[in-house]
């Protein structure tokens, strides 16, 4: 041990002199201090500026999708136009397009122009319902029916203002007499504005003003389910068997290593790896929720290890301590009380994996799930559309009413994933235990 | 490694295997007058990977009796403990060797399995560990994984009577299925004695269980452990040299990695015959 050096000064000079040290020193500290927590500010602020133009994008060009312009027409199902032998041949549109006419108290030209340009504004769909409603009951025909629904998409976008009248006529899909009957329309109250309910009961369509969701929300559910089936244990029981059991060696240091990087492999990579064996080698069906959900499982399979491993890692050691003095085997002490104590971690982990997979585009895309699909999927091993895809396919189509219902389907998918977070954190909340 | 360390320790130290040989003869004389002999270590070598951890340790430890370790931080009391009821298995780089018996029977002879020994090697950890469950789960989890109650009823005797043998019944009786962990330090220890109480343990190793604890707390647990050494054999790892004179009959001096001296309590605190005993117990170095 050394002294102190010896020093001519007394102790309350040293006093003074460290005390007048500091404090020259405290503004600039100060001043660095007000910085630094300014330029905090100033990155959260950037960041939420990001969000909200992001958000708002979105929701004001997908707002509109909400909203559907309908109509209800009657139609006389005049038995002169109807072939009972070829149902399916008779032209549907025009009786609804003249019943509309009727009703704007016009009369066709012999050329049926005016017919033409009245089929552009209404729905191919209550051609359909005509159809159907005869092939149910017969009987119907000589009678007059009542169909209803949206417009056709150029009209509902005239009535929401994206068609404007001011806009040159040949600019247009419209025409100055087409908007002029829309016009009648809707100030004899013929035309109804309503909440766009179908965009949550129907699905795909190649008509705008028929699409919906439905079918790439269940899709999206039934492809996480295959992949919550396969990704949770297996991945639960991987961590389990690495973290509490496997011995501590350079083959499982060679293994953790390569789990680490497969969560930082580039989501695409696993496409191809699904095309590869489990289209061309196994065989699973093409654009199937099976495949995709097959395809996800990889790649949250990584996400999960790591997770549930970090998670095992912060149970205290004295728990297992615990459990192994009083004779409990290591495999009691794990699946009595560590895995248990984990289990919030492991759960929120998963789900936030769950979360990422469901908003993956890229290896669906590989695997062939960017095909059209009607309806609503009956099977996992039947075609389905997936919401991400979906948001992909109409951004892609032609059609300017789609690109409203592309924001409304993020809209959608943002949703489904606040959801996802928001359960991940109450179940945090929730079993999240203190000791 | 191994042969170089420990030769090398004992050129530094050659006083010191003769000293514990002449102990160990001292504690077999005391062993045949008084009661018999539960644990008889001896040769226990401990290896931390390269790191040797103990050397030769030999002693006896007898039944129905309180023994307590003493010695300066890092020397090894803990790990000598954990020999005992084979924890340190769980620790991969750790490896023993040498013959701890236990009653006559090897502990870590290949036919004895460390889940039987420890159920019937009780431990009680310095810091209070009950599991995040109710008071009676805490309890009852031994019993219940070793099949001791065949029914409800019979767990719920077995809950009781170690409830109240570590002298937590009082306290807890009205709140069986609440939280062990929301109990105070002091109760949380007692019901991890009642814990290690419950699957009729023989031997109980505490490693300092009271350094946690309050003046209060520690008294309770001390009365506790005079009360339990009537059916048990007790051994407490200590920093308190007070306590150990309070608690125990025997008391071992470790160290450096070596049992310095061992023997009856009374003469190793008022007439050690090792002068780094002698420092110790007065306060000199550790
Ligand atoms: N898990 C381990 N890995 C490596 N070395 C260890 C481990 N546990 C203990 N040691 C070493 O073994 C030696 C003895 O440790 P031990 O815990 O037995 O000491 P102790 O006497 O109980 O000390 P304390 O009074 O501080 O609890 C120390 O040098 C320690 O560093
Ligand atoms: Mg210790």
């Amino acid at each position: 041990m050394t002294d102190l050096p010896i020093t001519t000064t007394t102790a309350s000079d040293r006093a003074r002199d460290i005390r007048a040290a500091v404090e020259s020193r405290l503004k600039t500290r100060h001043a660095s201090e007000r910085r630094f927590k300014l330029y905090g500010q100033l990155a959260i602020a950037i960041a939420l500026s990001f969000l909200v133009v992001l958000l708002g994008r979105i929701v004001t060009q997908g707002a509109s999708t909400f909203v559907v312009h309908s109509i209800s027409v009657q139609v006389p199902l005049d038995p002169a136009r109807i072939d009972q032998t070829a149902l399916e041949g008779v032209n549907y549109d025009i009786m609804v397009a003249d019943a509309v006419l009727a009703k704007l108290g016009e009369k066709d030209d012999d050329y049926g122009t005016k017919s033409e340009a009245i089929k552009d504004l209404m729905s191919p769909d209550f051609g359909f319902q005509l159809l159907n409603m005869i092939k149910a009951d017969s009987s119907l025909i000589g009678k007059t029916v009542t169909v209803s629904g949206p417009l056709r998409a150029n009209a509902d976008l005239y009535f929401k203002g994206e068609i404007k009248r001011s806009s040159p006529e040949e600019e247009r899909t419209l025409s100055n007499q087409q908007l002029d009957w829309l016009d009648a329309l809707k100030s004899s109250g013929a035309v109804k504005t309503g909440f766009n309910f179908g965009f949550f009961t129907k699905s795909d369509s190649t008509e705008p003003e028929q699409a919906g969701v439905l079918g790439a929300v269940v899709g999206s559910a039934m492809m996480l389910l295959v992949t919550a089936f396969l990704a949770v244990p297996i991945g639960v029981m991987a961590a389990v068997y690495l973290e509490e059991f496997a011995p501590k060696n350079s083959w499982t240091d060679v293994i953790e290593v390569n789990i680490n990087n497969l969560a930082a492999v580039p989501s695409i990579v696993y496409g191809l790896l699904g095309l590869g064996l489990f289209i061309n080698t196994l065989g699973v069906p093409r654009s199937s929720p099976l495949l995709g959900g097959l395809v996800l499982a990889l790649m949250a399979l990584p996400t999960v290890i790591i997770a549930t491993r970090s998670s095992l890692k912060a149970v205290p050691p004295s728990i297992r301590e615990a459990a192994l003095g009083v004779g409990a085997s290591r495999t009691q002490a794990v699946f009595h009380h560590v895995l248990p104590l984990a289990m919030p971690g492991v759960m929120t982990g998963s789900i936030l994996a769950l979360a990422h997979a469901l908003g993956e585009t890229a290896p669906l895309l590989m695997i062939g799930m960017v095909s059209f699909v009607p309806g609503v999927p009956h099977g996992f091993d039947q075609a389905a559309t997936v919401l991400p895809v979906q948001v992909f396919i109409w951004e892609n189509a032609s059609e300017r009413a789609f690109h409203e219902r592309t924001a409304a389907a993020i809209m959608v998918l943002l949703v489904f994933m606040i959801l996802m977070n928001a359960v991940a954190i109450i179940v945090r909340r929730r079993f999240e235990r203190r000791w | 490694m191994t042969p170089n360390g420990s030769s090398f320790s004992r050129s530094v130290m050659p006083m010191n295997r003769d000293d514990s040989a002449s102990h160990e003869a001292a504690t077999a004389s005391a062993a045949t007058s008084g009661p018999s002999v539960k644990i008889r270590a001896r040769d226990i070598n401990v290896f931390y990977g390269e790191k040797q951890a103990l050397f030769d340790v030999a002693i006896d430890i007898p039944e129905k009796s309180v023994t307590s370790f003493i010695g300066p931080s890092g020397c090894g009391k803990s790990t000598f403990l954990r020999c005992m009821n084979r924890m340190n298995d769980t620790i991969p780089i750790c490896r023993v060797t040498g013959a701890i018996e236990m009653d006559g029977e090897d502990v870590n002879d290949r036919s004895i399995d460390p889940v039987v020994l420890r159920a019937r090697v009780g431990m009680v950890f310095q810091k209070p560990n009950p599991f995040p469950k109710s008071i009676y789960e805490n309890v009852a989890y031994g019993p219940r994984i070793h099949g001791l109650a065949t029914g409800k009823d019979e767990l719920d005797a077995i809950v009781e009577s170690s409830l109240r043998r570590a002298g937590l019944w009082d306290e807890v009786s009205d709140r069986l299925l609440q939280p062990g962990t929301g109990l105070s330090g002091g109760q949380q220890q007692r019901l991890v004695i009642a814990r290690a109480i419950a699957v009729g343990p023989e031997v109980i190793l505490m490693d300092e269980p009271c350094s946690a604890l309050d003046p209060i707390a520690t008294a309770k647990i001390e009365e506790l452990i005079d009360e339990l050494r009537e059916q048990f054999c007790i051994v407490i790892v200590t920093h308190s040299m007070a306590q150990a004179a309070r608690v125990s009959q025997r008391t071992a001096f470790f160290h450096m990695g070596r049992l310095v001296e061992s023997g009856a309590t009374d003469e190793i605190f008022t007439n050690p015959r090792d002068s780094r005993t002698q420092d110790y117990i007065t306060g000199r170095f550790g």
